[in-house]
């Protein structure tokens, strides 16, 4: 299938949590969705029989600068087709529904972006830092992060 | 070396070699030192090339331990983060004296390309534990491994080793009283 052909699937089930779809020639088409519904989305994503996006490419994060940005690749190794999902959600209140129960590569993925950018998934399992240490203050990709003058005693600029 | 020179020239042409306790001492040393190698990047990856039989690290009498308490200096390869600066603080006390620091790669020495942004990372390994011998590079060539232990055995052979207790003794006391003065 290809992006307008998934745009209009999923548009005819999910109506307005669909929001758009932008096609360009150098990159891969995306539709962004509304993060409230993005479990059902996914699940059907997976699920539906002319769909079957069985993996998970790749989970990524951004700041967007007002919002956080939340990035699916997905790929069908039924129907070779792949599709990019992009959702984004306020940094005042960054919380996106986990897909960790949908892809089980999404419950790492989830805990990258979480610790360097502090989106919270919801339903994770295991929502915890996974590279800083457990005791790291702030989240270091976002645009308005700090560096810290000293961890643990150790002077951090140069 | 001196001493091995001079059994081509033996003392009254006899079997007798005169030198010092020291020079033997640090001969041995520096012809077999043991190491614990803390691979952290892609200097670690050059040091591969540098354990292969092409440039055979071995032939330094060096033998790569996986225990600190058995090693006479580390090798820190790579990017020393926060998270791993600790640990390798831990296992730098674990070893025992006399012991010696290798620091590779621009990474070890100074940041190397996170010296500016790289919240993570230490800026050079020397803030947590007292380097020796510094091996420049991005990652260096296996030639530069090879200068850099030579480096080392240098150092080893200009060690001191009568009186250590005493020496030691001494220079406490002298930083005791540089630390009462300040």
């Amino acid at each position: 299938m290809t992006a307008a052909e998934i745009f209009e699937k999923l548009g005819s089930e999910f109506g307005s949590a669909i929001l758009s779809l932008t096609e360009e020639p150098a990159t891969d088409s995306f539709i962004t969705v509304d993060p409230a519904q993005l479990f059902d989305i996914c699940h059907t994503l997976r699920d539906e029989e002319s769909l079957l996006f069985d993996y998970m490419m790749s989970l990524s994060a951004l700041d967007l600068g007002e919002n956080l940005g939340v990035v699916y690749h997905l790929y069908s190794m039924t129907h070779r087709h792949k599709i990019v999902i992009k959702v984004s959600v306020s940094k005042e209140n960054p919380v996106v529904p986990s897909v960790e129960r949908i892809w089980r590569t999404a419950d790492w993925h989830e805990r990258e972006a979480y610790d360097l950018l502090g989106v919270k998934f919801d339903g994770h399992h295991n929502l915890i830092r996974i590279l800083l240490p457990y005791d790291w203050e702030g989240y270091p990709l976002r645009k308005d992060y700090v560096t810290p003058d000293t961890y643990h005693d150790m002077k951090v600029p140069y | 070396m001196g001493l091995l020179n001079r059994l081509d020239d033996p003392y009254e042409g006899g079997g007798i070699v005169l030198g010092k306790v020291e020079e033997l001492l640090n001969w041995g040393r520096s012809k077999s030192d043991w190491y614990l190698h803390f691979g952290l990047a892609c200097c670690a990856i050059e040091f591969m090339a540098m354990n292969a039989s092409h440039f055979d690290f071995m032939r330094f009498g060096t033998i790569p331990r996986t225990s600190p308490r058995q090693a006479d200096f580390i090798m820190v390869t790579g990017t020393v983060t926060f998270k791993m600066a600790e640990r390798i603080k831990i296992l730098y006390e674990q070893m025992a004296e006399p012991k010696y620091v290798i620091s590779v790669g621009s990474c070890s020495n100074s940041g190397g390309p996170y010296w500016e942004h790289g919240y993570h990372v230490l800026k050079g390994v020397d803030r947590i534990i007292p380097v020796d011998v510094y091996i420049p590079g991005c990652p260096p060539r296996p030639e530069a491994f090879e200068e850099g232990m030579m480096q080392l055995q240098k150092k080893i052979n200009q060690q001191a080793i009568f009186n250590k207790r005493k020496r030691i003794e001494l220079e406490d006391s002298t930083k005791d009283e540089s630390n009462k003065e300040s």
